[in-house]
């Protein structure tokens, strides 16, 4: 799975019958701490995710392996927002970051 | 099938439902040589793989029948093996450009 | 161009090798880094020009067994390769 941050939306009236009513977000994929690079490409989403989220898209098959895009034009799906990422010991993503004193 | 190393995990909240209870690890995926390629990705452990660890992977739909309850689940990158010794002979070594006429390996 | 050893693994790849191979280009080409895994099905050897599949339907096939989580397939240890001369 890439990690990838929503960067915008998309709105088409005329697709696919089956692509009707799904969200489709803009995303690019990013590295570790969120700076996104490469070509922006567009996703499915199941999990709610807005603008500015850090989440992890699948692609190819897989992405119609889904309740929601099983059988539809797909090639890339959101299947999950990162919370928080850890590399090499230290926390270089975080969601929320934790409250002080907690 | 590839080659990564595992670099950390990743903590995701929000997913979607299925796959709930997997264990997400961030990898940099290398090529022959142990040398990255691209940026870091997200991979699902099948093996209790560990930080450093050199893995093997796997791609595409095949990813999510590497679960131990193979289920039509959104994953596209698992982990299969942990490495434990890995041999690679330099590319001098063979022949890997195909002549004009007639080629013969054996 | 190598092996890999795996005790840990998926017990999809148990029995089997996992050689690392390297795709032959043209003459005249640029030879990329485009290796790869692939588990082998055929006793090649380190050196051997192998034919692999990489598709994961056909190597659920090739290994009988549908429910099998790999995608590259040594098939077969290629003798001898003629391409047209002009």
């Amino acid at each position: 799975m890439l990690i990838a941050k929503v960067i915008g939306t998309t709105v088409s009236t005329i697709k696919d019958e089956k692509l009707i009513g799904r969200k489709l977000l803009v995303v690019r994929q990013t590295d570790e701490h969120g700076v996104t690079s490469g070509k922006p490409y567009v996703a499915i989403d199941t999990v709610d995710a807005g603008v500015g989220d850090l989440v992890l898209t699948c692609s190819g098959s897989s992405a119609r392996q889904t309740d929601i895009t099983k059988d539809t034009p797909v090639d890339a799906v959101i299947m999950s927002i990162i919370d928080t990422l850890e590399v090499e010991g230290k926390i270089v993503f975080q969601k929320y970051p934790a409250r002080q004193g907690s | 099938m590839l080659l990564g190393v595992v670099k950390g995990t990743a903590v995701c909240t929000i997913k979607y439902p299925g796959t709930e209870g997997l264990k997400f690890l961030v990898v940099q995926p290398v090529n022959k040589k142990l040398e990255s390629v691209g940026l870091l990705q997200i991979a699902v452990d099948t093996v209790d793989a560990g930080y450093g660890d050199l893995c093997v992977m796997v791609r595409s739909r095949e990813a999510s029948l590497a679960l131990h309850e193979p289920k039509a689940v959104p994953l596209d990158l698992a982990l299969v093996g942990v490495v434990d010794q890995y041999q690679i002979r330099p590319n001098s070594e063979f022949n890997l450009v195909m002549k004009r006429g007639s080629n013969s390996y054996t | 161009m190598g092996t890999v050893v795996t005790t840990i693994g998926h017990p999809h790849y148990k029995s089997r090798r996992l050689l690392v191979v390297q795709p032959l280009a043209l003459e005249g080409d640029a030879a990329e880094d485009d290796d790869f895994i692939a588990l082998d099905n055929t006793q090649a050897g380190i050196g051997d020009t192998v034919l692999v599949l990489r598709e994961g339907t056909g190597a659920r096939q090739v290994l009988q067994n549908p429910q099998g989580c790999v995608i590259s397939v040594i098939v077969g240890i290629v003798d001898t390769v003629n391409l047209e001369t002009t």
